[in-house]
């Protein structure tokens, strides 16, 4: 368990991703069956066990301690399960320093133990643990370890310890279980390749290259279907064997939020699409916006009023599986037919078919991507006629082309020391543009950035920063933003909702800072109303 | 003599009517008895200073040879008359030099402690325990929530990271009297003995520990005149922690940023200053070594200075101790 613990207090405090990686990949080495695999379970969420109320730890540490006391500790750590790890004081003749439980042990006896004897075990448990233990365990227990790394990255780390692709991971990961043994033994050369039992299992996708700048000079447009990208989440929809599943991109099974296509789903195949909420082409309906769509997504349960509400469906790019068939080697076109004719036959509500962009050269496609027919589209995806369905992003076969992002300029209010290698550095900045407030006009946030500019730039941004601090508040400073003094910078994003959340009522989606405008004044900014413009379907200005 | 007649608290700090002097005054004073170095208990400009032989030579190294009128060395366990107190020194476990001040007059012993830990600390002599009536404590880290861990596990974190990411320099953030020292000598304990890279405003201090024979091995300067960058991948550089915020921490490759202190036992404290590995390493008592020593003491009463006073306050209420909070001002124990 110490390990364990020691991992997870290591992976809450490291920003890089390499150094997380690097850190997990030590860890899955040096941890023995079955402790690495539950680790791994716990850390991508895979991990069943009975949950414990925060009740029931505050019963169990008032059992020993003085409740003002406890009071002063909690109002100072601010975290119960933080809380209590630090002040739990072991008792009996456990020794806690001397012998380690072992992670597995601990899920055995967790997962063995009746309703009525989950006191008595967590109390005990928590007396054989050193503090950090304590609180890897109280975090485990309750639902939630909250240390910055997602599952694709767990998955990551497993290929490098085999020194595997992402996809093999991936692929296979639907169809094991922890303590994932198999997968270890497999990984460490002691063991054949697992068997999956379970046929609806996760096909890593097939992503495109962005278009560079010569990439188009080099391909004929005759041999390349276009089609429009559409801004929603790329899903993967199986039924095979009788199991239905819905998979994000990443493999993650999202099957439970959208219990409206899985009944929908009535088709034997295997199928990769764009999800998305409103009506489909076929029932003549709009297609609504991503923030429409984030309703339905990070949810835990679905109302039956979100279902009507928000009703989801798929848009069908690609089939990989025709009936129980593999037909992945087959090309692009031939797969789409089989594709158009698979969904003749579905819902037409929960299913239509991504139609293609017809266009003979280059700068034709460029003029639709630049103007598209539909709010909802974020681009062009460019795909090789006799292209078969390969996992993973090859350069040559589908290139995605995105509309321009948003621009606007912005003036810098706030400013942040960065993490790792930019501790030293003021590198994650909230801008601002102007709007009228009491007939002054006033700067308020609109967002944040922390990328986008080259290291020369942020030379400049942190020297600025420095220079021109009017405040600070811990590690965060404001910075002089005035109409004749102050910074510039365009910042670009790729879309813009309302928000309730913020003060300025939008958010953008990945903003980031694509150009210091040192040759501008911070009068000369943009105003939110240009933004609030924005969202209502208007254009970028590039 | 009733105790708060012998010793209470003023705006100058803890005063002493009978002896006409003040403990670790935060203002120039007449006559001044300092516990310890650290600069919010030893300020320059005081007319006379009485306290050990270290703690003099700290004051001189920090503040130049005029940092007081006239000074006199205060020898462990020695007792000496002050205009009718009694006063003697004794260790504190806290740093080089540190000592708690016992005050005696008619029949009454006040014993302040000044900060001090009783953890094995492989710098300084360690805390003695001294009988009195009043003891007078800190509470630096006064809530049940700290427990220090062994100092051996905590350096051990570093050097794991250290064969972890070998290519990182590994930026110890760490207060530059005592804790820099420990945790070098630490270090040396544990069996590293390649070189630490050691920032401008440690040099002197590690030069007078290492001429009061406290071996601290191959010390270099952290700077790159005449260096490849390089040479500080996989090496531990020891700065003062507000360094690391600065642009001086921008010569080393990739750091990796630590921070040697109390403080780190909590996570969010560790999360909002940005330390990527947190050494939970103290010059202050945590909370069971707090309650054992007010219990080892057992003085009829306990006065408790600066830090969460009112924990340490509830908890000798419990156990049936009088106590109280002396409300002193003018203490930071954040750069613990």
């Amino acid at each position: 368990m110490r390990a364990f613990a020691e991992l997870l207090d290591r992976l809450v405090l490291t920003p890089q991703r390499n150094a997380k990686i690097r850190l997990l990949t030590d860890y899955f080495r040096a941890t023995p069956d079955p402790d690495r695999g539950y680790a791994l379970a716990a850390i991508a969420s895979t991990l069943s066990l009975k949950a414990v109320k925060p009740a029931l730890l505050r019963e169990l540490i008032m059992e020993r301690m003085d409740e003002v006391l406890f009071r002063y500790s909690y109002d100072y750590v601010g975290d119960l399960a933080e809380t209590i790890s630090l002040v739990w004081e072991p008792r009996g003749e456990a020794g806690a320093q001397e012998h380690d439980l072992s992670l597995g042990t601990i899920i055995h006896q967790l997962q063995s133990v009746g309703r009525s004897e989950v006191r008595g075990l967590v109390r005990s448990l928590l007396d054989q643990m050193d503090s950090s233990s304590r609180f890897a365990f109280l975090k485990l227990i309750t639902g939630g370890l909250r240390i910055g790394v997602s599952a694709r990255l767990a998955k990551q780390a497993v290929a490098d310890v085999g020194g595997i692709e992402i996809a093999d991971v991936e692929m296979l990961w639907h169809g094991l279980a922890p303590p994932y043994t198999s997968l270890f033994q497999w990984l460490e050369g002691k063991a054949d390749k697992p068997a999956l039992t379970t046929p609806a299992v996760f096909h890593p996708v097939m992503l495109a290259t962005p278009v560079g700048d010569k990439d188009l000079e080099n391909i004929d447009p005759a041999d390349f279907a276009a089609e429009w990208k559409w801004d929603g989440i790329r899903v993967q929809l199986a039924n095979l064997g009788g199991t239905r599943r819905l998979y994000s991109r990443s493999g993650d099974d999202i099957s439970g939020v959208f219990p409206d296509i899985l009944e929908a789903a009535d088709f034997e195949g295997v199928m990769d699409g764009e999800l998305l909420v409103g009506g489909t082409s076929r029932t003549n309906q709009a297609t609504r916006s991503f923030s429409d769509l984030q309703q339905r997504l990070n949810r835990k349960t679905v109302s039956s009023k979100m279902l009507e509400d928000y009703p989801a469906f798929v848009r069908g790019y690609d089939l990989l599986f025709s009936g129980g068939l593999d037909i992945r080697s087959d090309g692009f076109l031939a797969r789409r037919e089989k594709l158009a004719n698979l969904l003749e036959t579905t819902s037409a509500a929960h299913f239509d078919l991504s139609p293609l962009v017809p266009f003979s050269t280059w700068e034709e496609l460029d003029r639709l991507r630049s103007d598209p027919p539909d709010p909802v589209i974020e681009g062009i995806m460019l795909k090789r006629l006799d292209s078969p369905y390969t996992p993973g992003r090859a350069k040559g076969p589908w290139f995605k082309w995105k509309r321009n992002p948003y621009n606007i300029d912005a003036v810098l209010m706030y400013a942040q020391r960065g993490h790792g290698k930019r501790s030293s550095y003021y590198s994650d900045f909230t801008f601002g543009v102007w709007t009228e407030n009491d007939g002054k006009d006033t700067l308020v946030p609109v967002g944040k950035a922390y990328f986008g500019f080259t290291d020369a730039e942020l030379d400049v941004l942190d020297r600025f920063v420095r220079n021109n601090t009017i405040e600070r508040f811990g590690p965060v400073r404001s910075v002089r933003a005035e109409p004749d003094v102050g910074f510039v910078v365009e910042v670009a994003f790729e879309g813009i909702n309302r928000s309730g959340r913020h003060k300025s009522g939008v958010a953008m989606r990945f903003p980031r800072i694509s150009r210091l405008r040192t040759d501008k004044l911070p009068r000369e900014a943009d105003r939110l109303e240009t933004l609030i413009t924005m969202i209502d379907g208007g254009q970028g200005q590039s | 003599m009733k105790p708060d007649a012998l010793l209470y608290p003023t705006p100058k700090g803890l005063f002493c009517e009978l002896g006409q002097f003040y403990i670790d005054p935060v203002q120039p004073v007449e006559r001044a008895l300092i516990t310890h170095g650290h600069a919010d208990h030893a300020r320059s400009g005081h007319t006379h200073v009485l306290a050990t032989r270290e703690t003099l030579d700290i004051m001189r190294i920090r503040y130049g040879e005029d940092f007081c009128n006239s000074e006199q060395v205060a020898v462990l366990g020695a007792k000496l008359v002050i205009n009718g107190a009694t006063v003697s020194f004794h260790p504190a476990g806290h740093v080089l030099g540190s000592a708690q001040i016992a005050v005696d007059a008619q029949g009454t012993r006040i014993v302040v402690s000044g900060d001090y830990k009783r953890r094995r600390d492989p710098t300084c002599l360690p805390f003695e325990p001294v009988s009195c009536d009043v003891f007078i404590t800190e509470a630096t880290f006064g809530l049940p929530v700290f427990h220090h861990p062994d100092d051996r596990h905590e350096v051990a974190k570093l050097l794991t990271s250290l064969r972890q990411f070998p290519e990182r320099a590994h930026l110890v953030g760490a207060y530059a009297l005592g804790k820099a020292q420990r945790v070098i000598a630490l270090l040396r304990e544990a069996g590293h003995e390649a070189p630490i890279y050691i920032h401008g405003a440690l040099a002197k201090l590690c030069d007078y520990y290492q001429s009061e024979g406290y071996d601290l091995g191959d010390l270099r300067p952290a700077t790159i005149a005449g260096q490849d960058r390089q040479a500080f991948a996989g090496a531990v550089v020891i700065g003062p922690p507000s360094a690391f915020a600065d642009k001086w921490a921008r010569r080393f490759p990739d750091p990796v940023s630590i921070f040697a202190s109390g403080w780190m036992m909590v996570r969010q404290r560790a999360k909002q200053r940005g330390v990527e590995l947190p050494m939970i390493i103290s010059d202050h008592c945590d909370w069971p070594e707090l309650t054992r020593t007010i219990l080892e003491i057992s003085p009829s009463q306990v006065w408790v200075t600066h830090g969460r006073e009112e924990a340490l306050v509830r908890w000798c209420e419990l156990q049936g101790i009088a106590a109280r909070p002396l409300h002193l001002v003018g203490y930071d124990d954040e750069g613990e």
